[in-house]
C-alpha cells in the first residue's frame, strides 16, 4: 500500500499539499494544533494514497516523506 | 642576501602584497593608484594569482568579501572617493571577522575633490566609516621602503586578527621614486583558517560566514568579543617613530608626507637654535597616545604642533592623547598643497618665543 | 512491497524554515539542495545568501555559505570562485536584491561569465521589509509604495531580468521557470540542474530566475498566490530558455 507521513510539528498548515492532491485525501486538520500554532495536514484515507508524490513535492517545508507500493513508477 | 630595486611607491605595494602571498586582487580605476592594478595586471597571470577589474568599488570590496571568506590573502587598493564607495564592504568584513588588506592613496577632497594628495581621510580611516561599532587597523607608511615592509606587515596584521588592515598612504607617496631593499623570503606567518568557506570535502561540518545576528544577545557577544580583539591589538600593534624628542622645546606630530617635511624643519630649527621633537604615528589605529603624552609630558616642552594635509583630524587624537597638559596647535593645508618648511618654521618660532 | 521514494533531502540541515505559510522559497530551497545533494557537490559547494526574507539561509543549505550584503552576491561569488575555481559556487537572491541595489553586480558577473550559479527568485515584491514595490512588480499590482497600483507614469515598468541578462554574451545558460505547481516543480529542479551543470562544465555564467509566491505581502492564501502566477506574473515573464537551449546536459 502507497502511503505518506507529515511532520506534524513541522507543518504549517498551509494547504498546498491538499490543493495538488490528485486522490484529495489530504486535510487541514482543524481540530489540531500544532506548537507552531498551526493545524497541521492529515490524510482522511491513506488506502487510497497512490503514492505519487505530488504533496512532497509541493510542500515547501520538506514535511512529507512518500512511500509507493511496487517502487518507483 | 637582499637586493635594492629603485620602485615608484604604488609599484613597492603591488609586489610586497605579492611577496606577502597574495593572489587575489580587485579594483577599480582611480588616480593617484592606478599603477598598482596596472602592475597586478601583469604580475599576477606570472605567479597564478587573479587580478580582475571590477565594475565599481562597492563590487571590489565585495570579491574581496568572498575572497577572504574562502581562505585567501586578499587585496583591494583605491584612492577616497573609492574608498567611501568600499565603507559598506568595510563594516561587513568587520562583522563577519575577515582578514583583508586595502590601500587608500588619499587625494583631496571631499566630492570628486582633485588628485593631489592630501591626508583627508584620516577620520573616515581611524574612526570607522562605514555603520556600526568597528575599528580597521590603519598604517601610514612615510618612504617607498615603508610603504612595501608595510604592506607585508599589513597581511599579517590582517590574519592574525582577522580584521580589515588599511595602509593609508597620499598621492606623493605613490608617485615616489625611491630604493627598496628587498629581502629574498617576506616573513610571511602562517595561519589557521579552518573557519573559512572552502568547501566542507566531506571533512567537517558547513563552515558559515555572516555578520547579522538578529538575536541580541548573540549581536552583543559578537561586539563584546570585537571590542576584545580591538584591546588587544591596541595593546600589542601600536607602532611609532619619534625623533629628537628627548628635551625638545616644540613636538611636532605628523604621519606619511607630512612627516618627511618635519623631520627636515627639525634641522632648520636646530640651526637657529631651537630643539624640536616629532612624534610620528605609523598606526594610525591603534593610535600612539602614550608616546605622543610621553613626549609632551617632558619639563622641556613648551607646545605641540600638529601638520597635516587636511583641516585637522589626527590633531583630534593628539589633543585627547596631550589630555591639556600642553598647548596643541595645528597648521595644515588643504586642496592638494603641502605646507612649506618656512610655514612650519615660523610657526614654531612663535610658540618657541611664547 | 513499498518502497520510499520521496525523503528528506540530506543538502538541507533540517532546520525548520522561518518562512511564512506556503511561501515557495521553501520548494526552491529543497530543489537546490536535492540537486546538490544528487549531484553529488554538496562537498565541493559554496553558496552566497542574499539580503531579504532568505538571508540565513546558510542555516539551511547543509554546505559552507557566505551571507553577503544586499545585492552584492554575484560579487561574492566571484570573490569565492575566483579563490576555489573547482568549487561550485552559487548565489541565491530575490529581486530586490538583485534587480534593484545588485544590478551591476549581476549584469557584471554576467558578463564577466563568472562560472557560478544564480538562483534569481522573482516574487515580485520586497517580502522582507513588507511589500514594497520591487523592480519585478507588475503594472497595476498594489504594494506597500505603490498602493494605487503601479503606474507606468509614475514608477516606470518591470524589469525583465532574464531576457536583459541573455543579451550578454558570458551569461550561457538563462532560463525563467515557476514553482506554483507540481510540473512547473519538477522543471525548475531541471533547470537547476542544468545551471549547475555548466558551471560544472565551465561554461560560463547560468542563471535560474524562478517565480515564487509571497501569499503574505501579496494579501492571498497560499492556493491562491500559485494561481496568480499563472494569471499575471507569467503575462509578463514568459517561462523559457532565454539563452543556451542547445547545451546539452547528461545524466
Ligand atoms: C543596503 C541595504 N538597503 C536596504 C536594506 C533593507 N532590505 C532588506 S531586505 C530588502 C528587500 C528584499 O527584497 P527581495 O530581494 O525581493 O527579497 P524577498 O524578501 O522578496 O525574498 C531590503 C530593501 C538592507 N538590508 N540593506
Ligand atoms: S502521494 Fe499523491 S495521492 Fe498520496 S497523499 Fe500525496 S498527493 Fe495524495
Ligand atoms: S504543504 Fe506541507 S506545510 Fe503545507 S499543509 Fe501540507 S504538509 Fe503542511
Ligand atoms: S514575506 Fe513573502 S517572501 Fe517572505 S517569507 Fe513571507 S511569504 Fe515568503
Ligand atoms: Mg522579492
Amino acid at each position: 500500500m502507497s502511503r505518506i507521513e507529515i511532520d506534524q510539528d513541522r507543518c504549517k498548515g498551509c494547504g498546498l499539499c491538499v490543493h495538488v492532491c490528485p486522490r484529495k485525501i489530504i486535510v487541514l486538520q482543524q481540530d489540531k494544533l500544532n506548537a507552531r500554532g498551526f493545524h497541521p495536514a492529515g490524510v482522511t484515507d491513506m488506502s487510497r494514497c497512490i503514492g505519487c508524490a505530488f504533496c512532497a513535492t509541493i510542500c515547501p517545508d520538506s514535511c512529507i516523506e512518500v512511500w509507493r507500493e511496487g517502487g518507483k513508477a | 642576501m637582499s637586493n635594492r630595486v629603485l620602485m615608484k611607491g604604488n609599484e613597492a605595494i603591488a609586489e610586497a602584497a605579492i611577496r606577502a602571498g597574495c593572489r587575489h586582487y580587485f579594483g577599480y580605476p582611480i588616480t593617484p593608484q592606478t599603477e598598482i592594478m596596472h602592475y597586478m595586471a601583469l604580475r599576477m597571470p606570472e605567479v597564478n594569482g587573479v587580478m580582475v577589474q571590477a565594475e565599481s568599488e562597492v563590487a571590489a570590496i565585495n570579491m574581496v568579501y568572498g575572497a577572504a571568506a574562502a581562505g585567501a590573502r586578499v587585496m583591494t587598493t583605491s584612492s577616497s572617493p573609492g574608498i567611501s564607495l568600499k565603507q559598506e564592504g568595510f563594516s561587513y568584513i568587520a562583522g563577519a571577522e575577515l582578514p583583508a588588506v586595502v590601500v587608500n592613496i588619499v587625494r583631496a577632497g571631499p566630492g570628486l575633490g582633485g588628485i593631489l594628495p592630501a591626508q583627508g581621510d584620516y577620520f573616515q580611516a581611524t574612526k570607522g566609516g562605514g555603520h556600526g561599532d568597528y575599528r580597521n587597523v590603519v598604517l601610514a607608511p612615510a618612504s617607498v621602503q615603508e610603504l612595501y615592509e608595510l604592506t607585508v606587515e599589513a597581511f599579517n596584521i590582517a590574519d592574525r586578527y582577522r580584521v580589515l588592515t588599511m595602509i593609508l598612504g597620499d598621492g606623493t607617496l605613490g608617485q615616489m621614486m625611491e630604493p627598496v631593499l628587498f629581502r629574498d623570503e617576506e616573513p610571511v606567518e602562517s595561519f589557521d583558517k579552518s573557519w573559512a568557506t572552502t568547501g566542507t570535502q566531506g571533512r567537517r561540518e558547513h563552515n558559515t560566514i555572516q555578520s547579522i545576528y538578529i538575536e541580541p544577545d548573540a549581536l552583543e557577544r559578537l561586539n563584546s568579543n570585537l571590542q576584545a580583539k580591538y584591546r588587544r591589538i591596541a595593546e600589542r600593534e601600536v607602532r611609532v617613530e619619534t625623533v629628537n624628542c628627548d628635551g625638545a622645546e616644540i613636538i611636532l606630530t605628523a604621519f606619511g608626507t607630512c612627516s618627511r617635511i618635519c623631520k627636515n624643519v627639525i634641522r632648520q630649527a636646530a640651526e637657529i637654535g631651537i630643539k624640536v621633537g616629532l612624534v610620528r604615528p605609523i598606526t594610525l589605529w591603534p593610535f600612539p597616545d602614550q608616546a605622543i603624552a610621553a613626549a609632551a609630558g617632558q619639563p622641556s616642552v613648551k607646545a605641540l604642533l600638529d601638520i597635516e594635509l587636511n583641516a585637522g583630524q589626527m590633531v583630534e587624537d593628539v589633543r585627547l592623547a596631550v589630555n591639556g597638559t600642553r598647548p596643541v596647535h595645528f597648521h595644515g593645508r588643504t586642496g592638494g598643497n603641502l605646507p612649506t618648511q618656512q610655514e612650519i618654521l615660523d610657526k614654531i618660532q612663535v610658540l618657541a618665543r611664547s | 512491497m513499498e518502497e520510499k521514494v520521496f525523503s528528506r533531502t540530506r543538502g538541507l540541515t533540517g532546520k525548520p524554515f522561518h518562512y511564512c505559510p506556503g511561501c515557495t522559497h521553501g520548494i526552491i530551497h529543497r530543489l537546490i539542495a536535492e540537486t546538490l545533494s544528487e549531484m553529488d557537490i554538496l562537498d565541493v559547494t559554496i553558496g552566497v545568501s542574499p539580503v531579504g526574507c532568505t538571508y540565513n539561509n546558510y542555516e539551511y543549505f547543509a554546505c559552507d555559505m557566505v551571507q553577503a550584503a544586499h545585492g552584492r552576491a554575484p560579487a561574492v561569488a566571484t570573490g569565492i570562485k575566483r579563490v576555489h575555481p573547482d568549487s561550485m559556487v552559487f548565489t541565491y537572491q530575490g529581486d530586490g536584491d538583485l534587480a534593484a541595489i545588485g544590478t551591476a553586480e549581476i549584469v557584471h558577473a554576467a558578463a564577466r561569465g563568472e562560472k557560478i550559479c544564480t538562483f534569481f527568485v522573482n516574487n515580485a515584491v520586497y517580502g522582507m521589509t513588507s511589500g514594497q514595490m520591487a523592480p519585478t512588480t507588475l503594472l497595476g499590482q498594489k504594494t506597500t509604495t505603490s498602493p494605487l497600483g503601479r503606474s507606468a507614469a509614475v514608477q516606470g515598468y518591470p524589469i525583465n531580468v532574464s531576457e536583459m541578462l541573455a543579451t550578454l554574451q558570458g551569461a550561457v545558460y538563462i532560463e525563467r521557470v515557476a514553482v506554483n505547481s507540481v510540473r512547473n516543480i519538477n522543471r525548475a529542479k531541471q533547470a537547476i540542474r542544468k545551471a549547475f551543470k555548466v558551471q560544472q562544465a565551465n561554461l560560463g555564467f547560468a542563471m535560474v530566475e524562478i517565480l515564487s509566491t509571497c501569499p503574505t505581502n501579496w494579501g492571498k492564501d497560499p492556493v491562491s498566490a500559485l494561481k496568480w502566477i499563472d494569471e499575471a506574473m507569467v503575462k509578463q515573464y514568459p517561462l523559457g530558455v532565454f539563452r543556451g537551449q542547445e547545451i546539452e546536459v547528461g545524466d
